[in-house]
C-alpha cells in the first residue's frame, strides 16, 4: 500500500493542537538580556552622532553599542547558497548598524538591557544627530540623473540592469495592420505578515557562538553570520526550531549577525532580539515593488508578434536578493505567451524605503498581473474572448527552455483552464454576467501563471539527510530542508516510509529541529523546493540504508540480499512473501550482537540538476456595488499541476494560503509612505489591510496531477505558485464586471473611486450641487 | 519595589494559584513567563492578531492587551488546559488536526480559544455568523478555510449533527 498521495494528518498535528511545540522563544534561556534596536527616523542621511550617555544612566542598562562601534566588514543578506564563484555572489552592502542611514527604520544602535523594560528606555534615551541627505521613494525618479544617491558604486542607484532578446522586434512591429496594446502595470510593497515576528537569541559556548532563531534556512544563516563577524563560518552553529511561518520574509539574514555579534559585545553572554509587530513591517523584508511597462503587437487573428517588457524592480535601501526577483519576473514572459520577438528589459533600483527581498513567489505574483492584465487587455482589443486568447497563445506542449531544461511534457495549461472553467461555470456565467446594468454588476475573470521547481542552475541545488534505524525498527530521519509551517515534515516521512518499505509515515520519527553542527547539510526552505529536492536524497538514502539493512538481514536468516525486500516493516522473502523478521527484531539484535553490534544509519548528498515547470491558474467571480465602490469577492478556484500529490490535505491547504495571499495582494495589501518624510504609515495588523474571515469566500483548490518526469516521486512546486494568479484573475473579473482595467494594486475603495470617476461611472453629485 | 510589584490570585486551567507580578505585565507576559504556558503567543502585543487569545471567566480575550493584575479572582482558560487528564485532545483540538487546520502553528492556540468559546455557546451559527465570530484572529498560512471547516463541523457535531462540505 502506498504511502505516498495520502492525506495523512501532519505529524506535527498534535503538539501543535496542544500547544507544545517549541518556538524560538519558547526555548528562551533564563537571564538572557534583552537588545532592542534604535531605528532611524530620517529616510537618507549621515548619523554625526549618537549620545548615549543618558541611556546608559538607565538602571538595567548594560550596554549601549552604536553604528560607531561596529566591525567595517560588509555582508550580504540574500537566503541563496553560497557560490564559490565571485562573480555569482550576492551583494554585500550590509553592516550591523549604519552610519549612512538609507531608509526610515535603518538600524543605528543598540541597548542591551537586563530587562525589556529598561531596553525600550534606553532606546527612546539615545540622541542621534544626523545630517539629512535628500530621499527618493519612487523606483524610475530615482534612475534620473541628479537623484539622491544611496550606495557610491551604484550609479542612479541601479543595482543590475539585464536583458533579453529574440528575433528582431523592431522590424515585427513594423508589419502594417499590426494592433498595439500598450500599457503601465505597477504592483504595490507587501509585508509576509507570518503570525510569529523574527527573533532569535544568541550565546557563546566552548569559543563558538550559538544564535537559536526564527529562520527557513539555517545553514545559509551559519555562514552569513561568519561572514558578518569575520569569525571561521565553522565556528557558528546556528539552531532552527519550529517556526511560526516565514513566506520568504525568513529566507533572509535578518537580525542574526547583529544578535551574535551583541553576545560578544557583553562575554558571550545570551542575548536576545525579538521583533516587534512594527520592526517586522518595516525593518525585515517586504516584497518588491515593480513597475512594468508592456507593448504587445497583434495579428488580427490573435497571433502575438512582438512584445516589449520593461520591468522596473524597487529594490528599497538594500540589495537583499536583489535582481535575482525582478530577472524571475522578466523570464517569465517569453515562456508564458511565446513569440517570436521579444524585447525584455529588467532593472534593479534603489530607493528610501525598506528592503526587499524574497516573498512567496518571488516575482511572479507582480509578473503574473502586468502579464495578465496586459493579455485579458489584448483580448479585448482583438473582441475575442480571453479564454480562447489564452488558449491559443500560451506555452504549448512540448515547449522547452534550454536554460533550465525544463520541458512541458503534457498539455497542462489547457487542461488546468478547463478543470477550473468547468468548476466555476466560466463560459455560462461570462455571457449571463455580461447583461448585468444598475450599480451592482458582476463579473468573472482569470488568470495564469508557470512556475520553477528549486533553483537549479542559476545556484547550488543540493539535498542531503541521514536515516538511523531505531530499536523499534522506526526511522529517525533528518535533512536540512526546513518545515516552516508548510508541512514538509509530513511529505518527507510519508516519502521515507514508501522508499524504505515501512508500514506507516508514523514510523518515521522527523527530527524537526535543525542545528547546524547535527543536521545534513541543506538549503532551507525557499523555491519551492523542499518536496522536490528531498526525494532525490530521500530515495538515494532510502537506499543505502535498505541495503544495509539487508546486509545485515543475511547474516542473521541466511537469505540472499537479493532475495529479500521490506515490506510493511518487514523483512521478507520476495519470491513466497514469507516474513522472516521484523525490523524491530533486526535492530535490536544489531545494536545488542556480542559478537557483531551495528548501529545501522545511512547518510548521502544529491546534486539536484534538474528543474521543473509547475503551471496553474485562477478563476475569481466577483460582484461589485459601484457606488459603493466596493468589490466582493464571490468565487474563486486554483488550478495547480504541481505533479503528484504527496499528501493532497495538506497540498490543498498550501493552495488556500496562497490564494489568500493573492486576494490581498489584488484587493486590500499595501505599505504605504509618507510622499514628504519617507515614514511608513501602516507599518502595523490594523492599518495594513491583512485579509481576514470576511474578506474571502471558500477557497477551491483543485489539482491536475501530471507526473513529473525528473522527481523519483512525480511531484514538483506547490509552496509559492498558488500566490501567483490570484489578483490579475480578480482584477479581470472587475474588468469583466464593470468595462474598467485598472492596472495597479491593490484594487481597493480609493483606488475604485478614482477610476470610476474617471470612467464616468460615479459623479460626485454632492460636490456639484455645492457649486 | 512594593509598588511595582502585586501578588496576583488566579485559577489557571483550574488550578488555584497565586504569584507576584509586575503591574506593567500583560497576562501574556504572566502566563508565559510565571506559568510557562507558552501556547499563549505573540504575535503584535496590540490586540491586533489574536493570537494570544485565552479565555478568562469563559469569555475569549486577547491576552497581550489585559493586564496581568486584572485577572486577580478570574478563571482564566489557556489551550494547555484543554488537554484531557489522559493526555487526549478536546473534540476541537483533534477537529483542528484532521481538518488539516494547523499548518505553521501560530494562530492555532488562540484560534482553538475562540471557537472553545463559540462552541460553548451551544447554538448553531450560520456561516456569516461563525465567519465574524472569528474575525478577529489573523492567519497567513490558511486562508481560513480549513479552519472554517474545523469548527463548522465541530459545531455540528455537538448538536449530533454531520455536515458535508
Amino acid at each position: 500500500m502506498s504511502k505516498v498521495g495520502k492525506s495523512e494528518v501532519r505529524v506535527d498535528g498534535f503538539d501543535k493542537a496542544s500547544g507544545r511545540t517549541k518556538y524560538y522563544e519558547d526555548r528562551m534561556p533564563a537571564g538572557a538580556l534583552y537588545v532592542r534596536i534604535k531605528h532611524a527616523d530620517i529616510a537618507h542621511g549621515m548619523v554625526k552622532s549618537v549620545d548615549t550617555s543618558a541611556a546608559e544612566a538607565i538602571d538595567g542598562v548594560v550596554k549601549v553599542l552604536t553604528c560607531f562601534d561596529v566591525p567595517d566588514i560588509p555582508f550580504p543578506t540574500a537566503g541563496h547558497p553560497w557560490s564559490m564563484d565571485p562573480g555569482h555572489q550576492d551583494v554585500a552592502d550590509r553592516h550591523l548598524l549604519n552610519r549612512h542611514v538609507r531608509y526610515w527604520g535603518d538600524d543605528v544602535a543598540v541597548v542591551i538591557a537586563e530587562n525589556d523594560v529598561a531596553a525600550n528606555q534606553g532606546v527612546r534615551a539615545l540622541k542621534v544627530e544626523y545630517e539629512e541627505l535628500p530621499f527618493v521613494l519612487d523606483v524610475q525618479k530615482a534612475m534620473e540623473d541628479g537623484a539622491p544617491q544611496l550606495h557610491e558604486r551604484f550609479p542612479n542607484n541601479i543595482l543590475k540592469h539585464t536583458d533579453m532578446r529574440k528575433g528582431d522586434y523592431q522590424k515585427a512591429i513594423e508589419e502594417p495592420g499590426l494592433i498595439k496594446v500598450e500599457g503601465w502595470y505597477d504592483t504595490p510593497t507587501v509585508q509576509h505578515c507570518h503570525i510569529e515576528n523574527h527573533g532569535c537569541y544568541a550565546y557563546e559556548e566552548n569559543g563558538r557562538i550559538v544564535v537559536v532563531t526564527s529562520t527557513q534556512i539555517p545553514h545559509i544563516i551559519r555562514r552569513a553570520v561568519g561572514q558578518a563577524l569575520g569569525r571561521p563560518w565553522a565556528d557558528i552553529e546556528i539552531i532552527k526550531p519550529y517556526i511560526g511561518g516565514g513566506f520568504g520574509n525568513k529566507q533572509d539574514v535578518l537580525y542574526e549577525p547583529l544578535c551574535a555579534w551583541c553576545s560578544t559585545q557583553v562575554g558571550g553572554r545570551c542575548v536576545r532580539i525579538d521583533c516587534s509587530r512594527e520592526e517586522t513591517f518595516v525593518s525585515n523584508r517586504v516584497r518588491h515593488a515593480i513597475r512594468f511597462h508592456i507593448v504587445t503587437w497583434l495579428k488580427k487573428d490573435g497571433t502575438i508578434q512582438a512584445r516589449k517588457v520593461e520591468c522596473f524592480s524597487n529594490q528599497g535601501a538594500y540589495a537583499s536578493h536583489g535582481h535575482s526577483i525582478v530577472a524571475k519576473a522578466m523570464g517569465s514572459f517569453p515562456q508564458h505567451y511565446p513569440c517570436e520577438n521579444m524585447e525584455c528589459d529588467a532593472w534593479t533600483v534603489f530607493t528610501n524605503r525598506p528592503a526587499a527581498g524574497a516573498m512567496r513567489g518571488y516575482g511572479m505574483p507582480q509578473a503574473s498581473f502586468a502579464d495578465e492584465c496586459n493579455i485579458e487587455d489584448c483580448a479585448k482589443a482583438l473582441g475575442m474572448e480571453s479564454y480562447e486568447f489564452r488558449k491559443k497563445n500560451i506555452m504549448p506542449q512540448g515547449f522547452h527552455d534550454a536554460f533550465s531544461g525544463n520541458t512541458n511534457y503534457y498539455d497542462t495549461y489547457r487542461e488546468c483552464m478547463a478543470k477550473g472553467a468547468e468548476y466555476i461555470d466560466y463560459a455560462r456565467k461570462k455571457k449571463e454576467y455580461a447583461n448585468d446594468t444598475g450599480d451592482i454588476r458582476r463579473g468573472i475573470g482569470m488568470a495564469t501563471f508557470w512556475y520553477n521547481t528549486a533553483v537549479y542552475p542559476i545556484s547550488l541545488e543540493t539535498s542531503s539527510n541521514r536515516m538511523l534505524l531505531n530499536l523499534d525498527g522506526t526511522v529517525t530521519f533528518q535533512c536540512g530542508e526546513t518545515e516552516i509551517g508548510q508541512g514538509a515534515d509530513t511529505a518527507y516521512a510519508q516519502m521515507v516510509a514508501e522508499a524504505l518499505g515501512l508500514a506507516s509515515y508514523r514510523d518515521v520519527r522527523v527530527k524537526s529541529c535543525q542545528d547546524t553542527d547535527i543536521t545534513p547539510t541543506g538549503l532551507g526552505a525557499y523555491a519551492s523546493r523542499q518536496t522536490y529536492v528531498a526525494g532525490f536524497s530521500i530515495r538515494q538514502t532510502a537506499d543505502l540504508l535498505k541495503e544495509k539493512i539487508l546486509k545485515y538481514a543475511n547474516e542473521l536468516t541466511r537469505q540472499s540480499v537479493a532475495c529479500m525486500d521490506i515490506v510493511d516493516g518487514n523483512i521478507v522473502r520476495k519470491e513466497d512473501g514469507v516474513v522472516l523478521m521484523s525490523l524491530s527484531e533486526l535492530a535490536m539484535t544489531a545494536q545488542y550482537n556480542p559478537v557483531h553490534s551495528e548501529h545501522i544509519t545511512a547518510e548521502s548528498t544529491y546534486t539536484i540538476r534538474n528543474n521543473a515547470y509547475s503551471f496553474g491558474c485562477t478563476f475569481a467571480e466577483v460582484e461589485v456595488d459601484i457606488p459603493m465602490c466596493k468589490v466582493t469577492l464571490k468565487n474563486i478556484v486554483n488550478v495547480h499541476d504541481c505533479g503528484k500529490l504527496i499528501n493532497p490535505a495538506l497540498a490543498a491547504a498550501q493552495v488556500h494560503g496562497g490564494m489568500s495571499m493573492a486576494i490581498g495582494f489584488g484587493l486590500s495589501e499595501q505599505l504605504i509612505f509618507d510622499e514628504k518624510t519617507g515614514k511608513p504609515l501602516n507599518g502595523n495588523l490594523l492599518d495594513y489591510k491583512l485579509s481576514t474571515f470576511m474578506d474571502h469566500p471558500h477557497l477551491e483548490a483543485e489539482f491536475i496531477e501530471n507526473a513529473e518526469p525528473t522527481s523519483p516521486f512525480g511531484t514538483k512546486a506547490l509552496g509559492e505558485p498558488p500566490a501567483c494568479s490570484g489578483a490579475p484573475a480578480i482584477r479581470n473579473a472587475i474588468l469583466d464586471a464593470t468595462g474598467v482595467a485598472i492596472d495597479h494594486n491593490p484594487i481597493n475603495p480609493h483606488v475604485l473611486f478614482a477610476e470610476f470617476s474617471k470612467a464616468g461611472l460615479i459623479h460626485d453629485d454632492w460636490r456639484e450641487e455645492e457649486k | 519595589m512594593s509598588a511595582q510589584y502585586k501578588l496576583v490570585h488566579c485559577t489557571v486551567n483550574g488550578k488555584a494559584v497565586e504569584k507576584m507580578v509586575d503591574v506593567r505585565a500583560s497576562l501574556t507576559d504572566m502566563l508565559r513567563n510565571e506559568y510557562h504556558l507558552t501556547s499563549v503567543k505573540k504575535g503584535c502585543e496590540v490586540g491586533e492578531c489574536g493570537a494570544c487569545n485565552v479565555l478568562i471567566d469563559g469569555e475569549a480575550f486577547n491576552s497581550c492587551i489585559y493586564l496581568a493584575v486584572w485577572a486577580e479572582g478570574k478563571s482564566i482558560q489557556t489551550l494547555e488546559g484543554l488537554l484531557s487528564p489522559e493526555g487526549e485532545l478536546s473534540d476541537i483540538q483533534q477537529a483542528f488536526v484532521d481538518e488539516t487546520a494547523i499548518q505553521c502553528g501560530f494562530c492555532t492556540p488562540g484560534f482553538i480559544m475562540t471557537a472553545v468559546e463559540i462552541l460553548n455557546t451551544n447554538k448553531l451559527y450560520t456561516d456569516e455568523e461563525l465567519r465574524k465570530l472569528l474575525s478577529g484572529h489573523l492567519c497567513r498560512c490558511t486562508g481560513y478555510e480549513n479552519i472554517f471547516r474545523a469548527v463548522k463541523k465541530t459545531m455540528y457535531r455537538r448538536q449530533g449533527k454531520t455536515i458535508d462540505f
